[in-house]
């Protein structure tokens, strides 16, 4: 077993919001497309967006969208199909996590921000902003788009996009 | 007796049979899933001897020698057990978070003899042999087999309790987790006998679904000094692993040693 991301440093850095904002008002602003998908039994797929330093071991899982609203968290039965997520972060991650969790997205463009105190515990380096969709009766897709912390002006949008479940995945890391 | 039917009747009890029959004949457990998410997750398990990976072709795996073992070591519940024509299927619900090992352990005796210038054979409990065979039995030839059929699932965070070998036969200790297995990165095991490495022996790795390909991938590698083999995983897939370790006792008696273990290698 390889040496795991820490956990426990999210729930460090989520605990670090009420901390002072230590004059960093840089922030990682995130696109994900979930494309419309002509099929005969369409389910919105589980959602994980999270940081991988240069060695491609995950750092911070930034949101995991689910079925979180499910009874007796089944939604959490298919959260390995996540592969990389569940391999890298999330099989050591206790779930639904404040501030991480939340409901499936309908396709479309979807933005999130997560504040350079989210971020907080990241030393300075080259890191990539991982998404992988995974969609019951469907496929997986994991798209990789590298950004470097801290960000340094001008911001430029980062982009790549998949194939299947992704469309265009868009990181702007503003400082 | 067929000789068909003579092999499988020595693969129902364990017994190790001539390399060119033991290879026509694997014998293996199939879990639903191997990585698990939720709370308290059931695996459902396939067990037979067949002649392709993992169709059920030939004979059921008898239930009698299958056990669990949980993430704290201790014993879980084989459920729902029931053995059909071809295949055996059980439960095990993954109650608490962490390593199951599922094992299918069995020992045999097998004995060749003479009596009144006819060759005989016998082979049944090692218990049993004592008293088995005639007393004017001469030319007594005995093979002790033992094997194990292997495989594992993980609930959660894997843990490596389950995976502590017995010392007992030829065992797998697992260096790189056996639910931690992707096609892109090499996986590393020790094989041990009777608990120690278990040098120079030829390990065969298979992939399963040949029935949908013209052949293999097939892997053959040899245990180092230590014990330990590598492992480049061509592909992602159900994949079947068997060694087998001949050798004798003080007594001179024979002994033949099985291992087999079914892995799951996930796609990156």
């Amino acid at each position: 077993m390889r040496v795991k991301p820490s956990w426990t440093l999210f729930a460090a850095a989520s605990g670090l919001a009420a901390a002072p904002a230590a004059a960093n008002a840089a922030e990682l602003s995130v696109s994900v497309e979930i494309p419309r998908l002509s099929v005969a039994e369409y389910h919105r797929p589980y959602v994980a967006l999270w940081i991988e330093n240069a060695d491609q071991a995950a750092m911070k899982t930034l949101a995991v969208w689910y079925d979180v609203k499910l009874k007796n968290n089944e939604g959490n039965t298919w959260l390995k199909d996540m592969r990389q997520w569940w391999r890298k972060a999330g099989r050591t991650a206790t779930m639904p996590a404040d501030g991480v969790s939340g409901p499936t997205k309908a396709p479309g463009k979807h933005q999130v921000t997560f504040s350079g105190a989210q971020l907080a515990g990241l030393a300075p380096g080259q890191y990539a902003l991982v998404v992988e969709a995974s969609r019951e009766v469907g496929g997986r897709e994991v798209v990789r788009v590298p950004f470097a912390w801290p960000p340094k002006a001008p911001a430029r949008p980062a982009q790549a996009a998949g194939a299947t479940e992704l469309g265009a995945v868009v990181v702007t890391a503003k400082p | 007796m067929s000789a068909l039917r003579f092999a499988a009747v020595a693969a129902l009890l364990g017994v190790a049979l001539a390399p060119a029959a033991a290879q026509a004949h694997r014998s293996w457990l199939a879990p639903s899933a191997t990585v698990l998410s939720g709370a308290q997750p059931w695996v459902t398990v396939d067990g037979a001897v067949s002649n392709t990976l993992f169709y059920a072709d030939h004979v059921p795996m008898r239930l009698d020698g299958v056990k669990a073992v949980g993430p704290d070591g201790a014993p879980v519940a084989i459920q729902n057990g029931a053995t059909g024509k071809y295949r055996s299927t059980f439960d095990v619900q993954l109650a608490s978070p962490g390593t199951y090992k599922i094992a299918n352990v069995s020992e045999g005796a097998m004995a060749s003899y003479k009596q009144g210038g006819e060759t005989k054979r016998w082979r049944g409990a090692v218990g049993q042999l004592a008293t088995a065979l005639p007393k004017d039995a001469t030319d007594v030839q005995v093979t002790y087999s033992s094997r194990r059929v292997e495989t594992f699932v993980t609930a959660g965070a894997p843990n490596t309790t389950a995976l502590k070998p017995e010392g007992k036969g030829l065992e797998l200790e697992p260096i790189t987790h056996p639910n931690d297995l992707v096609a892109s990165e090499k996986a590393r095991f020790r094989l041990l006998t009777d608990g120690k490495p278990a040098a120079g022996v030829e390990v065969e790795i298979v992939l399963g679904g040949v029935r949908y390909r013209e052949k293999g991938p097939e892997l053959k590698v040899t245990t180092g000094a230590d014990g330990v083999f590598e492992v480049s995983w061509p592909e992602a897939g159900l994949w079947w692993l068997e060694a087998t370790v001949q050798g004798a006792d003080a007594s001179g008696a024979r002994k033949s040693s099985g291992y087999v273990a079914t892995l799951e290698v996930l796609p990156d």
